[in-house]
């Protein structure tokens, strides 16, 4: 109840603390017993996560996926339907070649209208933050260079500072407002006005600069590959599944 | 060492020996993701879930363990379990899994979870081992929510998500960010001393008094 009380507790499980003395037969432990012991320890845990995980990696992937899906038609605002086209080699490609595994391939989401007419082009990226790797989707209008939309992904970014890159609407407003780029990161009310200024947060600043530099190393990469042409779109069947 | 009734073996990590208010273990999650209740109620849950799993496992294979891997085989035993949190909540609450982020990883180092199975599950059977985890994880849980709830009704002026006191609150901001869980904590453990003292005096009055 008091403090001595609570010492007193704690001396005495201290006191049998080592089995060891008061049962002696463990006392010799040979090592293949120590190494057995974890060994097998380590593989029943191995066992356990396995068998979890091939139940969970459906549901995240999932999850995952429908949240990119999302993320896509929120930074290309007014597109009817998008299809992902792959770099192969140093071109772009709705196919991947035979055999290759997806994952492996990187890959930007070009948004189409009603029409067929192609609207914006969507980009993943990630760079490092003020904590960890900042998760960056954005549209931007391969015609004009012009950003239509920003929407961080994922990011581990100091809550009630760091955060504000996607919880402030008012720094997330000014990438759906049509900026010119590349981007030029400001204080917030020392701007000139130009088209391609951004109000960085007082309070996070690295947070704020990291997502512009995200988008401008983003498109210094993409735009030559974009810039050589966009295979026209393919059949039906693949736009059914995007859309889906 | 000294003889306690199951009941005793669940109050007492809940109150008398509270792991964050007294026992001062388990800090880094009670600072870092208690700016609000619900983070406070996810985190607690998946330490819940960790330590009765942990208590449940050690102590039933306590005989099988060698004194000298002991602590490796706990925290072989904790991570699992940590992992399976992990993945579960990433796939049923995945919005409470990227609020949380690193921290659910970081359940392996808490180090209450080891100390209850030092302390505990390795000298005790596996339904004492459930309760006292229980305990613990119930105190911990109580903690996490006050430092949750303080810190959520100052710093954004509402509870549970829900606003309190209208749009005119002036939020206390510092007290959603990491300094904010500084400062509760010190006033937490200000207040529950000052009781304490007080009920000691009241005791040495009493005693006093009867004499």
């Amino acid at each position: 109840m008091n403090e001595d009380g609570m010492i007193e507790d704690v001396q005495i499980e201290e006191s049998t603390a080592s089995p060891s003395q008061e049962n002696p037969v463990q006392a010799e432990v040979s090592t293949f017993r120590l190494v057995a012991t974890l060994a097998v320890a380590g593989a029943l845990a191995g066992l356990l996560i396995v068998l979890v995980n091939q139940h969970t990696k459906p549901i995240i992937d999932k999850y995952k996926a429908e949240q990119l899906q999302k993320a896509v038609y929120e930074v290309l605002p007014g597109v009817e339907r998008y299809t992902t086209y792959y770099l192969v080699g140093n071109a772009l490609s709705f196919a991947l070649p035979e055999g290759a595994k997806e994952s492996e391939y990187k890959r930007i989401y070009v948004g189409y209208d009603n029409s067929s007419q192609i609207k914006g082009v969507a980009i993943s990226r990630g760079e490092s933050g003020f904590q960890d790797v900042v998760q960056v989707i954005f549209g931007f209008d391969p015609a004009t260079g012009n950003l239509l939309g920003m929407k961080v992904l994922d990011s581990k970014e100091t809550p009630g500072l760091g955060d504000k890159i996607f919880k402030d609407q008012a720094f997330v407003d000014q990438f759906f407002a049509g900026p010119a780029t590349p981007l030029v990161g400001v204080k917030a009310g020392a701007g000139k006005g130009k088209p391609n200024e951004i109000d960085t947060i007082t309070g996070a600043t690295i947070s704020s600069k990291v997502v512009i530099d995200i988008i401008n190393h983003g498109l210094e990469k993409w735009r030559p590959v974009i810039d050589k042409g966009i295979p026209a779109a393919p059949t039906d069947s693949v736009d059914e599944e995007a859309k889906q | 060492m000294r003889v306690t009734t199951p009941s005793q073996d669940f109050i007492r990590g809940i109150w008398e020996e509270n792991p964050v208010l007294i026992q001062m273990l388990g800090l880094c999650p009670a600072l870092a993701v208690t700016n609000s209740v619900k983070n406070a109620l996810a985190m607690s849950a998946a330490t819940f879930f960790v330590i009765c799993c942990s208590s449940v496992l050690v102590s039933t294979f306590k005989r099988f363990i060698p004194n000298e891997v002991r602590i490796s085989a706990y925290i072989l035993v904790i991570a699992t379990f940590v992992t399976l949190a992990d993945m579960m909540l990433q796939a049923y609450a995945p919005v409470q899994h990227k609020e949380l982020g690193a921290f659910i990883a970081l359940i392996v180092v808490n180090c209450m979870i080891l100390g209850r199975q030092e302390a505990f599950s390795a000298k005790n059977g596996v339904f004492r081992s459930l309760l006292d985890a229980m305990g613990t994880g119930v105190g911990f849980t109580i903690a996490l929510v006050m430092m949750g709830g303080f810190r959520e009704i100052l710093g954004t002026g509402s509870f549970l998500e829900y606003s309190l006191f209208g749009p005119n609150f002036e939020p206390w901001v510092i007290m959603v960010l990491p300094a904010g869980g500084f400062l509760m904590l010190g006033f937490i453990l200000l207040a529950m001393g000052f009781f304490e003292q007080r009920k000691k005096a009241k005791a040495s009055l009493a005693v006093e008094s009867s004499s």
